[in-house]
C-alpha cells in the first residue's frame, strides 16, 4: 500500500477545504503523539541523568538499592521484571491459546459469545482490583495448598529445599508471576481468536477434506499460518505483563535482593517507582526511580520493536 | 427550558469561582489526609473558604511548596532547620500519632509480648530469628513463647511511618544505626515489604511468627495484636493516646530551632515511645498577604475546634502550651512585606 504524502489528495481530485483542514487535523493528532513520546523520553533521560552519571553502568547491574547511603542500583527491579514477566507469559501462552482455538474451532455459536465477552470484561478489571484479591485470597490460599507442602516435603539439604526455601506466606515472585498471568491472558487470548478468524476457511476445509483431525488442523493448518502473528501477540502480552504495577506491587514481597528460590520475595521496575516516588525526598533518590523508567521504557520498547518485526508483512 | 438551564448554570458557574478564589491549596502527607479533609468539610460549612488538599505524600508536599504551586506543603517529618532556612520556609506541627508493632503468634492477646527498643532492633535485624530466643523470654517471663521463626514485615512503600520507626531503632539499636539508618525508606536487611499499612497489616494476620509495624489508628480500628515498647523511664506503656500525650508533653519546643522536634523515646513514665507529629510547610515570606493569612486562619480555626474530630479519627491532638506557643510563633516568623500576615485573635 503507497503511502500518500500527508498535505496531498490520494485520489488526485481538487481538494475541497475542508478535506484540507481533516487532513490537518488528523496529521496534528498524529505528530502531536510522536512529540508526547519523545517529550516524555527526553524528560526521563534528562531526570535521570544524576543517577546514570553517578553509577555509571552499575547502575544496572548493582543489586544495591539504600536510600539511607544514596547508593542506587537496578540489578534487581530488572531481574524480577524480566522474570515476572516470562513466567507469566509461560503460564498464560497454553491458556491463551487454548481459548481461542475453543472459540475458533470447537465453540459452539451459542456459547461462543458469552465466552468472548467474558474474556474481555476480564481485561476490564483495574489492575489494583487484581492486586487486592492477590494479596487476600490467592497468596494465603496458595501459602497454605503449595508453598506449605512444598515446602514440608523438602528433605533437608536438597534441591527441592532451597528451591522452594521462603516466607510462607504466598507473597513472591510466583505468584506475582501468576497473577500477571491472569491479566495478560484475556488480550492474549482475545487477539489470538481474532488471528485464528483469519485463517481462510478453505485451508481449514481442505485440511479436514483429507482426513486430518482437528488437534492436526490446528497444528499444522492453523497455528503455522498466523505464527507470526502469535509471536506478536506474545511480544504484546509481555509489554503489557512489563509495566504492570499495582497488582505486582501489592503481592510481589517487595524486598530489594536477587531471588535465591521460586518463592522468594522480590521487586520491579513499576512496583519500585510506585513505592517509593511519593516520598522520595532527596534528588538523587527521585533521579533514580526516574532513571529506573528509562530503563522500563528502553525495555518495552525493544520487546515491542521486536514484535513490530516479526509482524511485518502479517496480516492481521 | 434551556434558558432556565444556562441561567442556573451560569449562575453556579459564578458562585463557584467565587468560592474558587478563596480556597486555600496544600498537598502532602498521607497520615493526616483524613483528618484534614474533614476539617475541610467543617471548615467551609462555616466559613465558605475550602481547602484543596492533595495527599501525594510528605516527598511530594514537600517538592510541591518548595515549586511554590501549593499555598502550604504537609509533611510527616520536620524538615532540618538548615533546609528550612536555604528555601526561606517555616513549619509548625497540626497534629500527633503513634507507630505501633504488630505480631501473629498463636495464643498470644494484644499487650502480652514487651520488648525493647534494642530487641526490636535486633529482630529487623534478622538476628533474633526465633520466638523462643532467651533475649526475648528475658523481658517476657510467664509468657509461654514457642520456637515459631520471625518473619519480619516492612513498609515497602517511603512512608513517614517507617521514617519515625526506624528513627527510633537506630537511636536505641547501635548496630541498626550503623548498618540500616533512619530514612523514608531504607535498605531492610530483613523480611518482606507491604504497601501501605493495610498491606503491612495483611502480611502480619498471614503469617504466623510475623512482626510488623502499622500506625496507631491503623491497628487500633482493625483489633490487631500490639506489643508493647520499652520507653526511657522503663515502663511498659499501652499505645494510646495519653501516651502519646504524655510522649508530647516532654518535648522541648521552645529550645527545638525550626520546630525541629521528634517525639521518639520521650520522658516520663507513661510516654509511648515511636510517637510521632505531621507538620506544615508555609514561606516565612507571603507574596500573598490574604493566602498566607487563609492558611494560619485555616489552622488556627483547627487547633480551636478540630480536636474532636481529630480524636474521632484516632489522632492525638496537640497539647494545649504547644497550640499557644505556635500562635506567637507564627505572628514573629510568616509575614508579608515585613508585616505579620496572622491576626490573633
Amino acid at each position: 500500500m503507497a503511502t500518500a504524502a500527508p498535505m496531498e489528495s490520494r485520489f488526485g481530485h481538487p481538494k475541497a477545504t475542508g478535506g484540507i483542514i481533516f487532513e490537518a487535523a488528523c496529521f496534528a493528532a498524529a505528530t502531536l503523539l510522536l512529540a508526547a513520546l519523545g517529550g516524555v523520553v527526553i524528560s526521563l533521560a534528562i531526570g535521570g541523568w544524576p543517577a546514570f552519571q553517578q553509577f555509571g553502568f552499575g547502575f544496572l547491574t548493582s543489586s544495591e538499592w539504600n536510600p539511607v547511603t544514596e547508593v542506587y542500583g537496578a540489578g534487581t527491579a530488572i531481574v524480577g521484571t524480566l522474570i515476572t514477566s516470562f513466567l507469566a507469559l509461560l503460564v498464560a501462552l497454553p491458556l491463551a491459546l487454548g481459548v481461542a482455538v475453543f472459540l475458533v474451532e470447537f465453540c459452539p455459536r451459542v456459547i461462543a459469545q458469552p465466552i468472548a465477552i467474558a474474556v474481555e470484561l476480564l481485561a476490564g478489571i483495574p489492575s489494583i482490583v487484581y492486586g487486592m484479591w492477590g494479596l487476600f485470597v490467592l497468596a494465603p490460599w496458595f501459602a497454605e495448598n503449595v508453598q506449605m507442602p512444598l515446602m514440608m516435603s523438602a528433605e533437608p539439604g536438597s534441591w527441592q529445599e532451597t528451591l522452594f526455601s521462603g516466607i510462607p506466606n504466598g507473597a513472591n515472585i510466583f505468584t506475582a508471576s501468576l497473577i500477571l498471568a491472569v491479566m495478560i491472558l484475556p488480550y492474549m487470548a482475545a487477539v489470538m481468536r481474532e488471528l485464528f478468524m483469519t485463517v481462510p476457511p478453505q485451508l481449514r476445509e481442505a485440511a479436514y477434506g483429507l482426513g486430518c483431525t482437528p488437534f492436526e488442523v490446528v497444528r499444522s493448518v492453523v497455528v503455522p499460518y498466523v505464527r507470526r502473528g502469535v509471536i506478536g501477540v506474545i511480544m504484546l502480552g509481555l509489554g503489557r505483563a512489563l509495566g504492570e504495577t499495582m497488582a505486582v506491587t501489592f503481592i510481589i514481597g517487595n524486598s530489594h535482593d536477587f531471588p535465591d528460590s521460586v518463592f522468594a520475595s522480590g521487586s520491579t521496575i513499576a512496583s519500585t517507582i510506585a513505592n517509593e516516588f511519593a516520598e522520595a525526598t532527596s534528588d538523587m533518590h527521585s533521579a533514580a526511580l526516574v532513571a529506573l523508567g528509562l530503563v522500563l521504557f528502553l525495555i518495552t520498547f525493544i520487546v515491542l520493536a521486536f514484535a513490530r518485526l516479526l509482524l511485518r508483512g502479517q496480516k492481521i | 427550558m434551556f434558558k432556565r438551564f444556562a441561567a442556573t448554570f451560569g449562575a453556579a458557574l459564578l458562585f463557584a469561582s467565587a468560592v474558587q478564589a478563596a480556597n486555600i491549596s496544600g498537598a502532602g502527607a498521607t497520615f493526616p489526609a483524613p483528618l484534614y479533609a474533614k476539617w475541610a468539610e467543617t471548615y467551609k460549612a462555616t466559613t465558605g473558604v475550602g481547602l484543596n488538599y492533595q495527599a501525594i505524600g510528605s516527598g511530594g508536599g514537600i517538592k510541591q511548596i518548595k515549586a511554590k504551586t501549593v499555598d502550604f506543603g504537609a509533611s510527616d517529618k520536620p524538615l532540618k532547620p538548615a533546609e528550612l532556612a536555604a528555601a526561606g520556609l517555616y513549619q509548625f506541627p497540626t497534629v500527633m500519632g503513634g507507630v505501633v508493632p504488630i505480631v501473629n503468634l498463636p495464643g498470644i492477646k494484644p499487650g502480652q509480648i514487651k520488648l525493647t527498643g534494642a530487641l526490636l532492633g535486633d529482630i529487623f535485624m534478622g538476628t533474633i530469628k526465633k520466638w523462643n530466643d532467651p533475649r526475648i523470654a528475658a523481658v517476657n517471663r510467664g509468657v509461654r513463647l514457642l520456637p515459631i521463626p520471625i518473619t519480619v514485615v516492612h513498609r515497602s512503600d517511603g512512608s513517614g511511618t517507617s521514617f519515625l520507626f526506624t528513627t527510633y531503632l537506630a537511636m536505641k539499636n547501635p548496630a541498626w544505626a550503623a548498618k540500616v539508618g533512619a530514612s523514608d525508606a531504607v535498605a531492610w536487611p530483613a523480611g518482606i515489604g507491604g504497601k501501605g499499612n493495610d498491606g503491612v497489616s495483611a502480611f502480619v494476620k498471614q503469617t504466623m511468627g510475623s512482626i510488623g509495624y502499622v500506625e496507631y489508628a491503623y491497628a487500633k480500628q482493625n483489633r490487631a495484636t500490639h506489643i508493647l515498647l520499652q520507653n526511657k523511664a522503663g515502663g511498659f506503656p499501652q499505645p494510646n493516646a495519653p501516651a502519646f500525650s504524655a510522649a508530647a508533653a516532654g518535648a522541648k519546643w521552645q529550645q527545638a530551632p525550626g520546630n525541629y522536634v521528634l517525639l521518639l523515646d520521650q520522658q516520663g513514665a507513661a510516654a509511648w515511645p515511636i510517637t510521632g507529629v505531621t507538620f506544615i510547610l508555609v514561606y516565612k515570606n507571603q507574596t500573598s498577604a490574604a493566602n498566607g493569612a487563609s492558611v494560619l486562619k485555616f489552622f488556627d480555626w483547627a487547633y480551636k475546634k478540630g480536636d474532636a474530630s481529630a480524636v474521632a479519627l484516632d489522632y492525638v491532638p496537640l497539647p494545649a502550651p504547644v497550640k499557644a506557643l505556635m500562635r506567637t510563633q507564627w505572628l514573629a516568623n510568616v509575614k508579608a512585606g515585613g508585616k505579620p500576615v496572622y491576626v490573633s485573635r
